[in-house]
């Protein structure tokens, strides 16, 4: 492994950066793309040569920079004008798919970035933590947009991400629809009655050890099985609306929070426990006082999963039966239409609330447990 | 690094077992009962109630059938067609366990090949890992039948479909655990290492690598549960050919409770088996390796 983080960018003999270099001269040599089947060269283009000096000039500007700090900010902008001339030239109707001077260039431009998020990764707080993800999910969009557009890949494999944000535009109360019909009413009532009951069952179990020693091993057993597949059976039982969605959900989520719960009570230690008695508290103060806030993290972590997997069961219920709305259902009708468009707007909304859900929960766990030894360190 | 697993007592799972069995029994008994009263009017003679509790359990297509009816499929199912006899459940079996091996594979390959790039690089820990943990609160299930249609437009049917789910589902769990595993090399260890002048490659393999494997081995028992899932949900969309997922969708189309609960528990049986398999496994290799 080559340090890149450990190098300046600043350092006399940058190997890196003459790597870099070499590539994109070599990518000069090549043409753009084409027009009508002739090739398209560097200076052909009119605004071509200004993105190219543009990009040199602000790599050469990252050099002179007085910290690596500013100077990763500074070729940032170069990695940002290199990926944003695909673009200008797509829009121009240049066809890139044999543009092999394009390509090679956005190579060196990836690389670059490389080497920005090397910089960026090396120091701490919020630019390593929040900064450096988002730049390489950018990265990741752009070149999917510029991959797929570029190379004329069929909207039936792979839609761009700007097809995909264009359908989500345009079936934005469809889509609407079909969330408050999954998420808001199947998945919500689903997730609060299968972790209510986990959480009452598990209290239940504390207060009775027998009913914990018998539930655990066949809670163990319940996380090896495919819980999914009651759903058909949940659907029979319960007609196509949100009330076979909840069940599935309630089967799906019951066993985790048990299980989680019950670990959550058995973490507080002998000593705390033993200066609870001291204080001559009963087993319900004890309970609300001292162990079920030393459960937050292991209640918090059973509902992080659940989030997953509420959002899973509601849509494959949905496979099985639904009036005709929700997530699970558009993504099976359409899927048989060929709309993939509407298919991947579906999916990027399930993704959107399943990280918003799951994120909203991180934060809740943050506010609520920031006293407790397991977030020390962070 | 193992989890101790606490000792499991009989009486208590003996007894919730029991008393799972009697609420089954009893729910088929109060789910089966308006279709059972229907049928014995229908027939015209008189009845008692020890006629209704035979007819609830005798069902031939009941809301709930009971464990009994259940077993007796599944045994009529294993013995009395050829286990290559799409009828026969062992076959179908095999095909959703085919897909989630072969995804598990994948996704073993994928899981650590990221892990170790995680390890090496801090450019790829601070990028890469925030959006692996990001792709696991997709629902992936859900896009399952997406994937399938996808490949089948490249001319990819069959296995691969099934197991690029299951893939997608393993290799998180993998790529954690590898991750943790890697790095949980003993400090006085890597020393010995250097005293040997060992360089990376060579503490890689000598060392990194096995000192892992009760990580890897943990992750692969939750890998392995979650594959079966996936190889199921991934046969849903092919329009029920062949596998588990296949069964539970014809059954419910058809309304044949008692297919679904077979195939439903042939699932967990495949399931069982599987994590039974890794853990002989892991028992084989850490025993030899005396790790444990």
């Amino acid at each position: 492994m080559s340090d890149a983080y450990g190098t300046s960018l600043r350092t006399a003999a940058d190997w890196g950066l003459v790597l870099l270099a070499a590539i994109a001269l070599a990518a000069l040599a090549l043409p753009l793309g084409a027009r009508d089947g002739a090739p398209v060269g560097w200076f052909a283009e009119p605004l071509a040569p200004l993105f190219l000096a543009g990009v040199v000039l602000a790599v050469v500007g990252g050099r002179t920079a007085p910290s690596p700090r500013k100077g990763a900010w500074v070729e940032l902008a170069a990695v940002a004008l290199a990926w944003l001339l695909p673009m200008h030239l797509m829009d121009r109707g240049i066809d890139l798919s044999a543009g092999w001077g394009l390509w090679l260039f956005l190579v060196a431009a990836t690389l670059l970035l490389w080497r920005v998020l090397g910089v960026l990764a090396a120091l701490p707080g919020w630019t390593r933590s929040v900064l450096v993800p988002g730049l390489f999910g950018l990265g990741l969009l752009a070149g999917w947009e510029v991959l797929v557009r570029g190379f004329g890949v069929p909207a039936i494999l792979l839609p761009a991400p700007s097809r995909i944000a264009a359908a989500l535009a345009a079936n934005a109360p469809v889509l609407w629809d079909d969330f408050r019909q999954t998420v808001l009413t199947s998945v919500v009532r689903g997730y609060l009655m299968g972790c209510g009951a986990g959480f009452a069952v598990a209290i239940l179990a504390d207060r009775v050890p027998f009913l914990a020693r018998g539930l655990l091993p066949l809670g163990n057993l319940a996380s090896a099985i495919p819980v999914v597949g009651v759903a058909p059976i949940m659907v029979m039982w319960f007609g196509f609306d949100w009330p076979s969605k909840a069940a599935v959900i309630v089967v799906m989520t019951f066993f985790p929070m048990l299980i989680n719960t019950l670990a959550g009570l058995g973490s507080a230690e002998r000593i705390q426990l033993d200066l609870m008695r001291c204080y001559a508290a009963g087993y319900g103060r004890t309970l609300v006082k001292l162990r079920l806030p030393n459960a937050l993290p292991f209640l918090f972590n059973g509902l992080k999963i659940n989030s997953t997997l509420a959002l899973i069961g509601a849509i494959v219920a949905e496979f099985f039966g639904t009036p005709v709305v929700g997530m699970g259902f558009r993504i099976s009708t359409e899927v048989a239409r060929m709309n993939l468009d509407i298919v991947w707007a579906t999916i990027a909304v399930a993704a959107l609330t399943g990280s918003g859900f799951y994120g909203g929960l991180a934060l809740l766990e943050r506010l609520t447990t920031g006293w407790h030894p397991s977030m020390r360190g962070r | 690094m193992t989890i101790e697993r606490p000792a499991i007592r009989v009486p208590p799972v003996a007894a919730m077992t029991l008393l799972l069995v009697a609420v089954w029994y009893a729910g088929a008994f109060w789910l089966n009962t308006p279709q059972a009263e229907e049928a014995l009017v229908r027939a015209g003679k008189p009845w008692g109630w020890s006629e209704l509790l035979a007819q609830a359990y005798a069902m031939k297509r009941p809301i709930l059938p009971t464990p009994d009816q259940v077993a007796m499929e599944l045994w009529s199912s294993l013995t009395a067609y050829a286990p290559t006899s799409p009828r026969n459940l062992l076959f179908h079996a095999w095909v959703t366990a085919e897909a989630a091996l072969a995804g598990l594979a994948m996704g073993l390959a994928l899981g650590t090949l990221l892990a170790v790039g995680i390890v090496h690089t801090r450019t790829l820990e601070f990028s890469l890992l925030p959006w692996v943990i990001a792709s696991q609160t997709i629902p992936i299930l859900a896009i399952a039948p997406m994937i399938v249609v996808i490949l089948g437009n490249l001319g990819l049917t069959g296995l691969l479909p099934k197991a690029v789910i299951c893939m997608y589902l393993c290799f998180f769990p993998i790529t954690v655990g590898m991750v943790k595993g890697l790095r949980a090399a003993d400090p006085l260890w890597l020393d010995l290492m250097r005293t040997y002048s060992a360089g990376g490659p060579r503490t890689f393999w000598s060392l990194r690598l096995p000192a892992s494997l009760p990580f890897l081995f943990a992750s692969l028992k939750v890998s392995v549960a979650v594959s079966v899932v996936g190889a199921i949900v991934g046969e849903l969309p092919t329009g029920g050919q062949a596998g588990l997922g296949a069964r539970l969708l014809a059954g419910s189309y058809y309304g044949q409770t008692t297919q679904i609960w077979s195939a439903l528990v042939m699932a967990s049986l495949l399931s069982v088996l599987l994590i039974g398999v890794v853990r002989a496994v892991e028992r084989a290799l850490l025993g030899r390796g005396g790790a444990r």
